[in-house]
């Protein structure tokens, strides 16, 4: 099965907590496996699926990094770790004596591609945050910083930047349409945007079909964690400013953070681990500090006030009730008034 | 006396490096290694305490659900909450999937590839091994893989999504599940049983979990489960002798597991595998040493410990420290789970030997993958459907806080410490660290240190399959590890 033309994938995982692989797991259908090789991807190696271990797979990153074996695209999962001191040693490769740190800078150029999986690989993610106890960044950047492990001008052999699969974790769809697209070779400079993500996902906001869009649009608004209004106003959600097409495809068979009452926390953007208080939204005058983006203030302010004024009830009362209160047919608004009488 | 190094350990989570002392093919010592560290408990510091339920269950993506609901716990004793009746249900629910969809992904992905490898290519059931589960290509994962897939859409439904679902609360979950939900749940609890009766076990899930001792598993695996996977394993088992390697210290332990309105679905204990004592596990008398770890000193006690690394303290090898009970080194997982709750399979599998081993440590798993979904059911059933999911959050206290819950590897305990609703301390140890821990001051071995003593590689040193048996029955976790 493994024929001259497979387009070969590598995926090694750095400092990470293994969630990106979890999800790439959760690929329904046929199965994320199955899906590879309907693309004609053959994977090298993966650390928590391949046979070969130890020696044998140490054999097969010797023939990558010495150019013995051809290698299609470099997956990597989690931050790289600098530290301490540059050494890289807090993620050492085990059995190798040499950090992934050191790894990642030999196997990057023998690559046609380099792909960052998830947030860590991309921004440094939440290892990164304050205070960075391990001196963790992306491949290409740190948080909005470019640089980060292979340096602003790297360019892997196509010539493309590190391509940032963001999210924490990405959704499985996320990774697996990149990697069928790079496999077709048919994702060009024109497919990320200036954070290198996948417009597949990037060209959309979290926010753009929320289940809670009506409530925006009133600013009827939650103010406990567990009410059916916006999240917005009160409770941190960051939707309107994080990429991301959550909200317009199934997150496990139809979820999203914002559907089950999570907030968004912005997790597809760099740097989205330096917020305090996820859950709380910060403002000044009563008003939103994070505005949506492209939104003028003023206009906001405006729309909010004229939209809150004109507030349907039913819309009003859903939003501080933990499942729908009153449903939106015609004649539902006397029903419920008839069954308070009783 | 020869010292050789494993690693990469592949098909485990995260890092493992091992290193053995091998004379005349015998592992005389073993030293085992996370080679990871990411400081989540110097992360933690300074922020607001409910940042945690954002920050922590990114410790692990492989039970992420474990890590939000013992930093849930930790809240929810500070705050001194009651959560309510139905987010508990959902919790727990959202809690089994992400537990059984774990021992599958063991089973399937992690444990049995090991059997088609070419080292038992003289064995009858190598060929079947090899179509079966072969790493990558096995038609097993094939069936595995989607079935889990629709087993996680339980987290769509309860908490959004999976990895790293924000919808666990100290009061409950963010979501109310209406009637549609539920049916939902329904359907595709069908749709997760129909693949496990079918493919796993051939056989319903009821005859499984009435199995009642070693020789009951064995007609089962010769007689009504023979076409499940369940029972390929078994048998292959058998023919290895795995009941005889791996060997555990002896003492096994549960933080209690599923939390409801009366109490924990699988009790807290810690059983003494040899003497069949079991009591309450002392709980706060755990302590971690640092002695063999790249750490600086610190206080044994997690609710007053500090967690700085240390990479040039003489004598460490591991960035994992080493907790202890009593002083001693423990064991957790399904195996403690199920032989503290008592079920005859277990205790049967552990008499012969009076301690844990490979074979035991499996059929635990798949004993509880269809145990939880006998309970999952049974939750369904339970919702109320006018009730509240979630009850509101009450004013944080200052002070010094523990949480405890199962994860699937075993117990998982945060500690935390508040100051103006600020975190000013926090630990945690993971099921992993238990299992995976270094040496401690006095020289005793962790438990997978201790299980690898005397195990005769032969000539095949670093590449002995038995070796990565015993590594893999613990289904060791990293990442969770030194976190
Ligand atoms: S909850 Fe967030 S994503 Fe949903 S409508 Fe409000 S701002 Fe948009
Ligand atoms: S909704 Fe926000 S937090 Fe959730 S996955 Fe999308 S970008 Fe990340």
């Amino acid at each position: 099965m493994t024929t001259g033309n497979d387009f070969t994938l590598l995926w090694l995982q750095a400092g990470s907590c293994g969630g990106c692989t979890m999800s790439v797991l959760e690929r329904g259908g046929a199965g994320w496996l199955e899906e590879l090789r309907r693309f004609g991807v053959r994977l090298l190696w993966h650390p928590s699926l391949s046979e070969e271990t130890g020696e044998e797979a140490r054999a097969i990153l010797g023939r990558v990094e010495r150019g013995e074996e051809r290698l299609d695209a470099l997956l990597i999962e989690g931050s790289v770790l600098r530290g301490p001191e540059g050494t890289g040693r807090f993620d050492m490769l085990a059995g190798t004596g040499r950090s992934m740190f050191d790894w990642v800078r030999a196997l990057a150029p023998r690559a046609d591609y380099c792909v960052a999986v998830g947030s860590c690989a991309a921004f440094g993610g939440v290892p990164a945050g304050a205070p960075d106890p391990t001196d963790a960044c992306g491949l290409q950047f740190s948080a909005t910083e470019i640089g980060g492990a292979l340096g602003a001008d790297f360019r892997s052999r196509s010539g493309l930047p590190v391509v940032n699969i963001s999210g924490c974790a990405p959704h499985p769809g996320w990774i697996m349409e990149t990697v069928a697209a790079l496999a077709l070779r048919c994702f060009t400079a024109a497919d990320i945007d200036a954070f290198g993500r996948p417009r597949l996902f990037a060209d959309h906001l979290a926010h753009h079909g929320c289940s809670r869009n009506e409530f925006y649009e009133f600013k009827a608004s939650a103010e406990d964690v567990f009410e059916r209004g916006c999240l917005m106003e009160h409770l941190g959600c960051k939707a309107t400013q994080a990429v991301g097409d959550c909200n317009q495809r199934a997150w496990n068979g139809g979820g999203s953070c914002t559907q089950a009452g999570s907030t968004c926390i912005a997790c597809t953007s760099p740097g989205f681990e330096a917020t305090r208080g996820f859950h709380h939204t910060p403002k000044i005058g009563g008003i939103p500090v994070g505005l949506p983006l492209d939104m003028p203030k003023a206009w906001f302010v405006a729309l909010a006030a004229l939209s809150k004024s004109a507030t349907p009830a039913r819309v009003r009362e859903n939003a501080r009730s933990d499942r729908v209160a009153r449903g939106p047919a015609p004649g539902a608004e006397k029903r419920a008034g008839a069954e308070k009488k009783k | 006396m020869t010292r050789i190094v494993v690693g990469p350990f592949n098909r485990v989570e995260g890092d493992l490096e091992l290193t053995l002392d091998i004379d005349d093919g015998v592992v005389r010592e073993a030293r085992v290694a996370a080679s990871l560290y990411r400081g989540f408990e110097q992360l933690l510091l300074g922020r607001p305490a409910e940042d945690a339920l954002v920050i922590a269950p990114r410790v692990c993506g492989i039970c992420s659900v474990s890590q939000s609901l013992a930093a849930a716990a930790v809240l929810r004793g500070a705050q001194n909450a009651a959560p309510a009746r139905n987010g508990l249900i959902a919790t727990n629910l959202a809690h089994a999937a992400e537990n059984i969809a774990d021992h599958l992904t063991h089973f399937y992905v992690f444990f049995m590839p090991d059997f088609a490898r070419a080292a038992y290519a003289a064995r009858s059931w190598h060929e079947t091994a090899q179509t079966r589960f072969r790493a990558v290509s096995g038609a097993a994962l094939r069936e595995a893989l989607p079935a889990r897939a629709r087993l996680l859409e339980t987290m769509g439904l309860i908490a959004g999504k999976w990895p790293h679902s924000l919808a666990f609360r100290p009061g409950g979950v963010t979501r109310a599940l209406a009637l549609g939900d539920e049916m939902r749940l329904v359907a595709l609890l069908a749709d997760f049983r129909g693949f496990i009766e079918r493919t796993l076990f051939a056989a319903p899930i009821e005859a499984v979990i009435e199995l009642a001792s070693g020789d009951a598993l064995d007609r089962f695996a010769h007689g009504a489960g023979a076409a499940g996977d369940f029972a390929a394993f078994v048998r292959i088992a058998r023919d290895l002798r795995l009941e005889q390697i791996g060997r555990g210290p002896g003492l096994l332990m549960s933080a209690g597991a599923y939390l409801g309105s009366d109490g924990h679905h699988f009790p807290a204990g810690l059983l003494d595998a040899a003497t069949g004592a079991l009591r309450a596990p002392p709980l706060h008398a755990i302590e971690e040493d640092v002695s063999h770890s790249f750490m600086r000193d610190t206080a044994g006690d997690p609710a007053r410990a500090e967690t700085v690394p240390d990479i040039h303290r003489p004598g460490a090898y591991s960035f994992a420290k080493a907790p202890r009970l009593e002083g001693r080194a423990v064991e957790v997982g399904a195996l403690a789970r199920q032989a503290v709750a008592g079920h005859p399979l277990i205790r049967d599998l552990l008499a012969p030997q009076g301690a844990s081993n490979v074979f035991a440590r499996i059929v635990a798993r798949l004993l509880e993958i269809a145990l939880l979904t006998q309970a999952m059911d049974g939750w369904t059933r339970d919702l109320r459907r006018s009730e509240p999911f979630c009850t509101p959050d009450t004013p944080l206290r200052d002070g010094a806080f523990a949480g405890f819950v199962e994860a699937a590897r075993g117990a998982l305990g945060h500690w935390a410490s508040y100051a103006n609703g600020e975190i000013a301390r926090y630990q945690i140890i993971a099921p992993t660290t238990w299992n995976f821990s270094p040496r401690d001051a006095s020289g005793r071995p962790g438990p997978l240190e201790f299980a690898l003593q005397g195990l005769d590689v032969g000539a095949e040193g670093a590449s002995s399959v038995a070796l990565q048996h015993i590594v893999r029955s613990f289904d060791p976790c990293m990442v969770c590890t030194a976190h």
